[in-house]
């Protein structure tokens, strides 16, 4: 057992999980984040996709120790205002999901990607999402709400990437934050998403 | 497919790890970017009692040339060095091999040592390590040692680094004037390991090849080098009839594994096309070096 320190979703969180216990297994059991799905759990499906530090990861391939001091963004810290980001609206309108398991995962790697790429086209976009995999729709609604989120984000401000973009600033690797609160986990006056939402359907995938 | 439990050590600095490894040796596994790792130990195929993270030691990371060599740190993120002016401008082999490792995602965290010392015979690294005759270099409670690519891979999943030293570094010879390069591979979907995969690299001086590399990646148990078509191209002008003779040549000898992806024979007349292939892609990036 090792004490951590992290930022999820912008809000400080402390944990003290087992070597052995993924991110993944952490944002869901200890932060009760089940927004983030578990597929394969070796690496395989990018249901589990988060972005940390900028990048979007695996995160049933990283442990949660690992995560010490870096700066997590699940799905759902996207949109703090319990609305939709500008990715998650064009896929709502694109009807790009059918059972919604692979979701969670598809919409992360896509909202790294797109933050770094805005004005991707769909050859890259389907690049960008290969290790991701949806067994219902056949991907073609997945790359069509995407690229419909580059198209409005090129058209309404070019500066502001699609989706919510992790802060650029924050520190990679840096050490815990020491201002953070320790035993307060996860933060009850954090936004939402870095709370465990009482609205949240039970977890019912295992 | 939850982990095992294991013990956990973050050492910050290559010395620190180099006294863990000494004291728990084979009983340890040493955890980079851990897109191997992590699998081997969710499916339970690894059962090491401690795991050594050396994700903190910021001296294995980094991208460097000197003297007709890049260096590179073995903790060096594949996402980084595939952002590298360094590793484009002067190991384009290199370059070209790494957006085909995996996806995205693991390219995130992966690390090209962590790829070189986990040795799959069927991925990208190892083959072009091979290739190009990199250096590893690896240190142990005893000093540092440089190990030859020839020497590096010994078997499945094997190298020749003793369970009590860590690769630190890797080193590429810079690619020269005249010198073009091309990584083939054929993989059932984008971020597959190969079914078959071919590093190749053509040095071209006064029309005629001076000299000639290639290495099969999914042939084998480890990344192969196919010296007798390299023999065969030296010295001679490059033409089609040329590679076909290559490529008949470098796939005689190879005895591929079969499995669900693809015969033996597959694999063998899959390696004939991409000799075909990727020399043909080499000579003509070699014209342009010039």
């Amino acid at each position: 057992m090792a004490d951590i320190t992290l930022r999820v979703n912008g809000a400080a969180c402390t944990g003290s999980p087992e070597a052995r216990k993924t991110l993944a297994d952490f944002l869901r059991d200890d932060l009760s984040l089940t927004g983030t799905h578990l597929g394969c759990e070796h690496g395989a499906c990018g249901a589990c996709t988060v972005i940390v530090d900028g990048r979007a990861v695996r995160s049933c391939l990283m442990l949660a120790v690992q995560a010490a001091g870096s700066e997590v963004t699940t799905i759902e810290g996207l949109a703090p205002d319990g609305g939709l980001g500008t990715l998650q609206q064009a896929m709502w309108d694109s009807h790009s999901f059918q059972c919604g398991f692979c979701t969670p995962g598809m919409v992360m790697q896509a909202v790294a990607f797109l933050s770094d790429h805005p004005d991707a086209d769909e050859q890259q976009i389907r690049e960008a999402l290969s290790g991701n995999i949806c067994r219902c729709t056949g991907y073609q609604s997945i790359i069509d709400g995407v690229l419909l989120a580059a198209e409005r984000s090129v058209n309404s401000d070019p500066a502001a990437p699609p989706g919510a973009s992790p802060d650029p600033a924050a520190p990679r690797g840096a050490s815990p934050d020491p201002a953070a609160p320790r035993g307060a986990s996860p933060d009850p006056a954090a936004p939402r998403g870095a709370s465990p939402d009482p609205a949240a359907p039970p977890n019912r995938e295992r | 497919m939850k982990l095992p439990p294991v013990d956990y050590e973050a050492p910050e600095t290559v010395s620190e790890a180099v006294e863990l490894l000494a004291e728990h040796q084979d009983e340890a596994s040493v955890l980079a970017g851990g897109q191997s790792l992590i699998p081997l130990l969710a499916l339970r195929l690894a059962h090491p009692a401690v795991l050594i993270d050396i994700n903190g030691i910021a001296e294995l990371s980094g991208v460097s040339k000197t003297d007709g060599w890049v260096a590179i740190g073995a903790m060096t993120r594949e996402y980084v060095a595939e952002e590298s002016e360094t590793i484009a401008d002067d190991v384009p082999l290199l370059a070209a091999a790494l957006p085909l490792i995996g996806h995205e995602a693991i390219r995130s965290r992966g690390t090209v040592g962590g790829s070189l010392a986990h040795a799959d015979p069927a991925a990208e690294l190892p083959a072009v390590a091979r290739a190009l005759d990199a250096e590893f270099v690896v240190r142990g409670p005893s000093g540092e040692r440089v190990i030859p690519a020839a020497e590096w891979f010994e078997g499945f999943l094997t190298t020749s680094r003793r369970p009590d030293e860590l690769l630190t570094e890797v080193r590429f010879p810079a690619v020269g004037p005249g010198t073009g390069t091309s990584f083939q591979e054929v993989a059932r979907r984008h971020g597959d390991f190969a079914i078959v995969g071919l590093a190749a690299s053509l040095t071209l001086s006064d029309g005629a090849i001076g000299d000639a590399r290639l290495a099969f990646a999914g042939v084998s148990d480890v990344p192969v080098r196919a010296r007798d078509a390299e023999d065969l191209l030296v010295g001679e002008a490059p033409s089609p009839q040329l590679f076909d003779q290559a490529a008949q040549r470098a796939t005689d000898d190879i005895d591929p594994p079969a499995d669900v992806h693809g015969s033996s024979e597959y694999r063998r007349k899959a390696a004939a096309a991409l000799v075909r292939r990727g020399l043909r892609a080499a000579a003509d990036n070699a014209g342009e070096r010039q």
